[in-house]
């Protein structure tokens, strides 16, 4: 029982930034721009959230600086690929360099600690909360470890990334703007037969891309970590892309899926080398190569059809 | 619908305008240069130094250089075929393997000018197989070949990394590498050929695979402009819609382009594995897929435009590491941002300045520019 609480326990903190960076590539990509550049915003983010959490000893402020930056490379992706109507799978791997490059050279640069940000505690990070009754139920048989153990003792950014998930279904489906997101990503053209402007509507939503992105770094270095470490992401963001194909651009599907990555992850963590029943040791390699390789099976259509969004990668150009 | 872009003169397109873009690159990467405190300007003097200065920099430089022809030439055989091979990283990894197990097979008993085609042969079909799966799948099962080459280079690490530790590695050896191949394997250096030039050099990987890389060049070239199989792709490139209407098999381009461009970067897997490290060591290919993507836009997927940016990331790589020495705040992941920075300039935001150029050139001479209304109109 203790394992599988721990374990799913696990399961759920490597699944935030997962989760995050998955439901910020749903906006961009809902509208029919490709983002391959998660990755390269969360590093920007998280390094953005280590440095001003170092600078100013308050976390909130490190988390506006990671949004800040995080938004600021979604734009530039939006103007490469909305306004100059460039390749969006180039500015993406470009912002990607770009985050990878700068952080290293920066961080050493104002910090002289081999790439990473000063190790900071206390307010400077989005610690632990501890959800009222959490200790007095403890005892209680299955649901005491569920609610102390999983629900209660995360932090503030891991509901909030939860809380996305309804958030976001309910944006996407229930209003006006999430309509009009999907129409732009379905059918440009007939957005702008009424009247609508494709442009200002894409912007919003890489906006949207780059808040999130900028929240998922902030949970890497702030509360996964005490700190930016070079190259923290770790290849999460295209997990998170890989995540997104296997919900097929669902908010609801996304959370599970992004679940499913990260329990991977927490498996080949704790199993490290050792041997199944059955199986025997399986390699860590392949439990890493796991989700990369469901994701190639599942485009390939063999459980499911992934269906993108009509209109994604192509650019939009006015009829004249 | 009109295309929203008058004619250029050819030098303009691809010279000026390549041009333009490279020079605001290299000046927002001046700009992080300005920021970590250091000068500019002496930074781009040390790196030029470092890059060309001596004999020995050279030589550094042409072997980095090897690589990114290699990978540059496989993106860009790709971008003919309108397709986007993200999986040169994956595909000259997994290539090593090939290279690999020629050279543990035959390094006892036959002479580097033996091995050497059989390494070629097997890296190119360890890469050209690599990328036959994600081409398949975008030709029959319509997967988006983005998505499944990215997985692949992922797929394509942890397989060596698997590999290295757990199956190649010597009992004896602690780190994650194969043996030492036998001197016999190795392939020989051209060193020689700049110190006729009058420089000395004490120790540099540059060798064979160079030629080898200068050649694979043409060969690129006759390919895409010059037999039919290169017009197919192009026009596939072009339009696919079009390729079907002439009768061009659909699944045929997809999947031959993709395993040519395959080969190709498994090809770079030669040069630091037989001509400078002679093993297989975790990482080797250390980006050089990625920048192949740099070096692609940038030569506009021309050969020899691949293979001039080709010596300028090799430029950048081998001055960056002297730069590192001089100033010890622009490490060596500088060259990265530069390689965003060209991505985004060169790749993405290429038409950005086009515009620009087109006003400056309509004002200058109104005819070469094509904007005639007959002329724009018969674009």
């Amino acid at each position: 029982m203790d394992v599988v609480v721990q374990l799913i326990d696990a399961t759920v903190r490597v699944s935030v930034p997962l989760l995050l960076a998955c439901l910020a590539g749903l906006y961009s990509e809902r509208a029919g721009i490709f983002d391959i550049g998660l990755e390269g915003k969360m590093l920007a983010g998280a390094f953005a959230a280590g440095t001003v959490a170092a600078l100013t000893g308050s976390a909130w402020i490190a988390l506006f600086a990671a949004v800040g930056i995080a938004v600021a490379l979604a734009l530039v992706h939006g103007f490469a690929s909305i306004t100059n109507r460039g390749n969006q799978i180039v500015s993406g791997v470009a912002i990607n360099f770009i985050a990878a490059g700068s952080t290293i050279i920066l961080g050493q640069a104002w910090f002289s600690q081999g790439g990473r940000t000063p190790s900071v505690g206390g307010d400077a990070r989005f610690g632990a909360i501890e959800l009222p009754g959490a200790a007095a139920l403890r005892d209680v048989p299955v649901l005491g470890p569920i609610y102390s153990e999983i629900i209660s003792g995360q932090t503030l950014l891991a509901y909030f990334a939860f809380a996305m998930v309804p958030f976001t279904w309910w944006v996407l489906y229930r209003t006006r703007f999430g309509l009009r997101l999907r129409a732009v990503g379905e059918n440009p053209a007939a957005v702008d037969t009424a009247g609508i402007s494709v442009p200002w509507l894409r912007y919003r939503a890489v906006i949207c891309t780059g808040i999130l992105t900028g929240f998922a770094g902030t949970y890497l270095a702030l509360s996964q970590n005490a700190g930016f470490v070079k190259d923290m992401t770790a290849g999460r963001g295209y997990i998170a892309l890989a995540a997104l194909i296997f919900a097929k651009w669902k908010p609801v599907p996304a959370m599970w899926a992004c679940l499913l990555f990260g329990f991977l992850d927490a498996i080949s963590i704790r199993y490290q080398g050792v041997a199944f029943p059955g199986i025997g040791r399986v390699p860590v390699q392949l439990m890493q190569a796991l989700p990369y390789i469901l994701t190639v099976i599942l485009l390939a259509g063999f459980i499911g059809k992934a269906i993108p969004p009509r209109a994604g990668g192509v650019p939009y150009v006015k009829e004249r | 619908m009109s295309t929203p872009y008058a004619k250029l003169p050819a030098w303009a397109d691809y010279g000026l305008i390549p041009l333009i873009n490279l020079l605001v690159a290299f000046l927002v990467a001046g700009l992080v240069v300005l920021i970590v405190g250091e000068n500019p300007l002496r930074a781009a003097a040390i790196l030029v130094d470092g890059a060309f200065g001596r004999g020995q920099y050279v030589a550094y430089t042409l072997y980095y250089a090897t690589n990114f022809i290699f990978t540059g030439l496989a993106v860009a055989v790709a971008f003919h075929g309108g397709l986007f091979n993200i999986g040169g990283e994956g595909q000259a990894y997994i290539a090593g393997l090939g290279v690999a197990l020629v050279a543990l097979a035959f390094d006892a008993y036959l002479p580097w000018w033996l091995i050497f085609p059989l390494a070629i042969l097997g890296a190119a079909a360890v890469g050209g197989l690599w990328a036959l799966i994600p081409a398949y799948l975008q030709a029959k099962r319509g997967s988006h070949i983005v998505i499944t080459t990215i997985m692949f280079n992922f797929i394509a690490a942890s397989a060596m990394v698997y590999l290295l530790v757990d199956v190649l590695k010597p009992a004896a050896s602690m780190g994650p590498e194969t043996r030492a191949f036998a001197q016999a394997a190795w392939l020989p250096k051209l060193n020689w050929v700049i110190e006729l030039f009058g420089a000395k050099i004490r120790s540099a990987p540059l060798n064979l695979s160079f030629l080898l890389a200068l050649v694979m060049a043409v060969v690129v070239w006759a390919l895409i402009w010059r037999t039919k199989l290169g017009y197919e792709i192009r026009t596939f490139g072009f339009s696919p819609k079009a390729a079907r209407y002439a009768g061009i098999n659909e699944t045929r381009i997809i999947v031959v382009t993709m395993m040519i461009s395959g080969a190709l970067a498994g090809m770079m897997a030669l040069n630091p594995i037989l001509g400078s490290e002679h093993r297989v060591q975790l990482d080797f290919v250390t980006g050089a897929g990625f920048v192949g993507i740099a070096v692609a836009l940038m030569g506009r997927s021309h050969p020899l435009g691949i293979v001039l940016a080709a010596i300028l990331f090799g430029a950048l790589y081998q001055g960056g590491a002297e730069l590192a020495f001089e100033m010890p705040a622009i490490s060596r992941d500088m060259i990265v941002i530069i390689q965003g920075l060209v991505i985004l300039f060169a790749g993405a935001l290429e038409h950005m300045f086009r515009p620009w150029v087109q006003t400056v050139f309509a004002s200058l001479a109104p005819r070469t520019a094509g904007l005639e209304p007959a002329k724009a109109e018969a674009r």
